[in-house]
């Protein structure tokens, strides 16, 4: 169980974290914003990491999920356990529906048929005011509780989204080592000889996008609880463009890759705040530099550079093979 | 002789000096805040943004409130909601301010109010919509005008000239959207119905086509709820139409780039905005005047052109500060208590009366009905 | 009635003029070095705004500041190509889709430190008097755009159907290596394609501005569309370009017109997936088969 090795350190210091540093900021707020986006990028990068297929709609996904569950609790008073599911159950409609059309394209038409997805969703969002409350939101949002354990506080809520998101992790990395996940990383490869290998790429595909979207669908739901509102903003295709931007900046076919891009885009606006009026000019310096200077993302990029800093040590020699064998399977 | 003097001299400011150091490190009165600087809100965010740091440095300069300085904490959330509620986090729990004055989008004010009522934190927010404050919220108030407020001032001034049929068309943002609904829903009372109701994306550059529609109806007006690009292209291409309805627009356009945008086709155009747009036109007598030449003097030596949103931060911050003034400490719960209390506060968008039933303590007529002349505001009588 | 459809009809062909320039710019890119170049909106606005700056700022006429910022965007095109994308030859196609929004997220992020958030307008190059056709009417700058539209289309067409270097641009893009066997000069035929994309982009911006005003974040909302308009057409075909941006303007205004102004864009973006559903590759798209 190897490729888990990474999969123990990263429960462990999630756990770790807030037991060092109580009601720290960076730990309950920010880092609960990170382990969200990490989920989503996690599961974008089934979908572009390993399937090969750019989304750039995921998060229209990730707003179906939180206005369902938002619109249904404070609408139509359900709990929202059930309305979590609503959620789920929608997306999966839409996303099947739209699985294999869209599935059909290609590189570049992917792309823009996501896009396009995405942002009819949110135009949606923000026109049908009736329901989704418009431009200005949806408040009022009740937060979960499980057997009478209310999830109300920044540390409670680290505690469930962590959690989510060891379960994501965990599953990804399952799925990525089973006989499916070498036929996904086949897709990646050649779409052809996977099919002359008999696999059946256009189910293979349609499920990682359906599982894809449920995820995202999920972890919409649990920001609309955490937020208490949501507004059409959260969902717009600026936060699709920057979800990618994760994963390829993380390392593309690697989910700690797509962990470590979450948390980096996660809190790098949070310290270039400092820099007031020339935060977005640094912010894309940043970002083209990364994607220059490491073409690969950073998870491979570091990899290759500790490889190269220790080669000629025994015990590095091991390291470099965890790290490779790690690469492979993670 | 000298020699003493001075050395004297030095020793009394450095001590002076090390006892302002002391009260201001030790004893400042942290007063956060949330805007949206950049963004398609920015409009608003930036001269709230100038003004609250331009009086922040005249209050310190000034010995600051009870002898204490006064220090602002500002994040720019880029009116993004998701934002407003982290950076509403890092101020209340990792900067542990006083007070909050900020917010300037109603969708960014929403989405933080059950943080700031769940933390107990005195919030005066600088958004339009009117259901931030109704119902009343225990700890959040605000300082602009409601766009409930804008539209009755519109429709009452259409009732005065006998329109009766009027066509809406409104951009895609909060502002608009909200001001969209208060006037669909307020129109019947004041006896007008809508004939059209259009809309247009934030970022369209031509809107002919949803006004060639409403060319086509019996309208007898046409009123545009939006701000930024959208109603100065509205207004150039309502011209360009040759449509010769009166053309009305929200407060959203309370600046003067909306005139030096729309240029000769702004001209006649009426919209409601606070006072201070023609402050060098109110009588001498007026109780604002005073405040307001001070406020438009002081922002246009510094950064340009006044806006009535910079205002609201002016009355944000010196109601935050006179209450903190008044309750002699940053306990919450009494500054809370004062800024509920606060009547007949001069401000640039009116005179302030709240009350436990009034989180915004303006009537209808802290708006004044402006008609554009000469490239100008004027008031209409 | 007929009269409200030809409005909505020269609505959109303006509009759908500076789509088709957006994505010409992205066609030509994309043609020479298989990038998609996500800041082509930024190139619009940075036209327009460096005009107004240098005419307002430096008291330059018009004309003189706009020569002066297309050749100011032209150089920042060639920059993108030199200091960004060259250095990230043989990345994978999303890393430098990542790196050139990375790249608009800076140029918007420069405009915003030297001019502000303001929005700013430009004078009409002929007036603002309304030209009558029946009951529709069209600005001057209307045509300016139009007109505009078509020379710079009509010249890019010349370019590279007639010219030693627009042929040679071509050549790149269809076999790099070949290219280079053959004695073309790749690196420098990178540098046309991005500064030609440049001018295009700035010109597009200038021509428009008058109309539509301008501000540091102009550029997003015309990339975006520009990028739709490009695939609508068939991504990589020029000429498919204008067409899908024609088309898309049209189909907005249209929909504003006749359907529901609120959901025009929506619809527009619904059109275009049902477009791709049946021809994968766009309107006038090559079908393009898998390399194996």
């Amino acid at each position: 169980m190897s490729y888990l090795r990474g999969f123990y350190l990263l429960t462990i210091t999630a756990a770790v974290l807030p037991l060092i540093f109580p009601d720290n900021y960076y730990v309950t707020v920010v880092g609960v914003t990170a382990a969200l986006h990490a989920i989503l990028a996690v599961s974008l990068n089934l979908l572009m990491g390993y399937a090969g297929q750019i989304s750039l709609g995921h998060a229209g996904f990730f707003g179906i999920g939180a206005y369902a569950s938002a619109i249904l609790t404070t609408r139509y008073g359900w709990n929202p356990w059930p309305a979590i599911l609503a959620g789920l159950g929608l997306t999966a409609v839409v996303a099947f529906t739209l699985a294999r059309p869209i599935l059909r394209l290609k590189g570049h038409y992917l792309a823009m048929a996501t896009l396009g997805l995405g942002i009819i969703i949110n135009i949606v969002l923000v026109q049908a005011g009736k329901f989704t409350g418009g431009p200005d939101g949806l408040g009022g949002i009740p937060s979960l509780s499980l057997f009478g354990w209310s999830v109300d506080s920044d540390l409670r809520w680290y505690i469930v989204i962590v959690s989510v998101l060891l379960v994501v992790v965990w599953l990804a990395l399952n799925i990525i080592n089973s006989r499916s996940g070498r036929a996904l990383r086949a897709l990646h490869g050649s779409e052809v000889a996977a099919e002359m290998m008999g696999i059946n790429t256009t189910a293979t595909k349609t499920g990682v996008f359906v599982l894809a979207a449920l995820i995202a669908s999920l972890a919409g739901s649990l920001f609309a609880y955490q937020q208490a509102f949501v507004s059409p903003d959260s969902f717009s295709f600026f936060f699709s463009i920057e979800l990618v931007t994760m994963v390829v900046l993380g390392g593309m076919a690697s989910t700690y890759g797509a962990i470590i891009g979450a948390i980096i885009l996660t809190f790098l606006p949070e310290l270039l705040v400092v820099f007031e009026d020339y935060e977005v000019m640094i912010f894309g310096a940043i970002l083209m530099l990364m994607m220059i200077f490491l073409p690969q993302g950073l998870f491979v990029g570091l990899q290759h550079l500790l490889r190269r800093l220790t080669r000629d040590r025994r015990t590095a020699i091991d390291a470099a093979e965890a790290g490779e064998s790690g690469r492979g399977a993670a | 002789m000298k020699i003493r003097k001075t050395v004297s001299m030095l020793a009394a400011g450095l001590l002076l000096s090390l006892a302002a150091a002391q009260t201001s490190a030790g004893d400042t009165i942290k007063v956060g805040t949330f805007l949206a600087v950049t963004g398609p809100a920015s409009f608003l965010g930036d001269p709230e943004l100038k003004t609250l740091q331009m009086y922040v440095e005249e209050v310190n300069a000034g010995g600051g409130v009870d002898g204490r300085q006064v220090e602002l904490i500002h994040y720019d959330t880029g009116g993004n909601a998701k934002e407003a509620v982290n950076f509403a986090k890092r101020l209340i729990q990792k900067d542990k301010v006083d007070v909050i004055v900020g917010g300037s989008t109603t969708g960014t004010t929403l989405a933080v109010m059950p943080l700031v009522e769940s933390s107990e934190m005195p919030f005066i927010s600088l958004a339009g919509a009117v259901s931030i404050i109704r119902p009343v919220k225990k700890w959040t108030f605000k300082t602009p005008h409601t766009d409930a407020m804008a539209a009755a001032k519109i429709f009452g001034d259409m009732q005065r000239r006998g329109i009766s049929k009027v066509a809406l068309i409104s951009g895609s943002g909060g502002f608009d959207k909200s001001g969209r609904a208060q006037s669909l829903e307020l129109a019947r009372q004041y006896g007008i119905t809508m004939v059209a109701d259009e809309s247009y994306g934030a970022k369209d550059t031509d809107m002919t086509a949803q006004l060639a529609k409403i060319r086509d109806t019996d309208a007898q007006a046409i009123l545009n709820f939006g701000f930024g690009t959208g109603p100065a292209i509205v207004t150039k291409n309502v011209r360009q139409l040759g449509i010769t309805l009166p053309l009305y627009q929200s407060h959203g356009v309370a600046s003067k780039k909306y005139i030096e945008l729309a240029g000769d086709a702004a001209e006649g155009v009426r919209l409601p905005a606070a006072a201070l747009l023609v402050a060098e036109q109110l009588p001498d007598s007026d109780p604002q005047k005073a405040v307001l030449l001070s406020y438009k003097n002081k922002f246009e030596a510094k950064y340009g052109d006044v806006s009535t949103f910079g205002g609201h931060a002016y009355d944000g911050l010196f109601m935050a500060l006179e209450a903190i003034d008044r309750a002699n400490s940053t306990d919450k719960a009494k500054v809370r208590d004062e800024i509920e209390r606060t009547t007949g506060f001069v401000g640039t968008g009116g005179i302030f009366n709240m009350s436990p039933t009034d989180h915004l303590g303006l009537g209808i007529n802290a708006f004044k009905m402006l008609e554009i002349k000469n490239g100008d505001w004027s008031i209409v009588q | 009635m007929f009269d409200q459809i030809l409005q909505f009809v020269l609505t959109g062909v303006t509009v759908g003029a500076t789509y088709a320039l957006v994505a010409l710019g992205f066609a030509i890119i994309y043609n020479a070095s298989d990038v998609v170049n996500f800041s082509q909106g930024e190139f619009v606005m940075l036209g327009a705004m460096g005009s107004i700056a240098f005419s307002a700022g430096n008291g330059l006429p018009l004309w003189l500041a706009a020569i002066c910022a297309v050749l100011l965007v032209i150089c920042v095109g060639m920059a993108l190509q030199r200091f960004a994308i060259a250095p990230a030859r043989g990345a994978s196609v999303v890393t430098t889709i990542i790196i050139t929004i990375g790249a608009s997220i800076f140029l918007r992020g420069v405009a915003l430190l030297l001019w502000g958030k303001d929005i700013f307008g430009m004078p009409h190059f002929s007036g603002e008097e309304p030209i009558k056709i029946g009951e529709a009417t069209l600005l001057p700058q209307n045509l300016w755009v139009m007109g505009g539209a078509s020379v710079l289309v009509l010249g890019v067409h010349y370019f590279f159907n007639h010219t030693t270097n627009g042929k040679a641009v071509l050549a790149c893009s269809c076999n790099r290596t070949a290219a280079q066997l053959v004695g073309i000069n790749v690196s420098r035929m990178m540098l046309i394609a991005y500064g030609l994309s440049a001018l295009l982009g700035s010109l597009a911006g200038i021509l428009v501005a008058p109309i539509t005003f301008t501000s540091y974040d102009a550029g997003v909302m015309l990339g975006l569309k520009g990028f739709s308009a490009a695939i609508l057409g068939g991504f990589g075909n020029p000429m498919g370009a204008v067409a899908g941006g024609l088309l898309l303007g049209l189909i907005e205004s249209l929909a504003a017109g006749l359907i529901s102004s609120g959901y025009k864009d929506a619809i527009g973006f619904v059109i275009l997936l049902l477009v791709l559903f049946f021809k994968p590759s766009g309107l006038f798209g090559k079908a393009s088969a898998e390399r194996v």
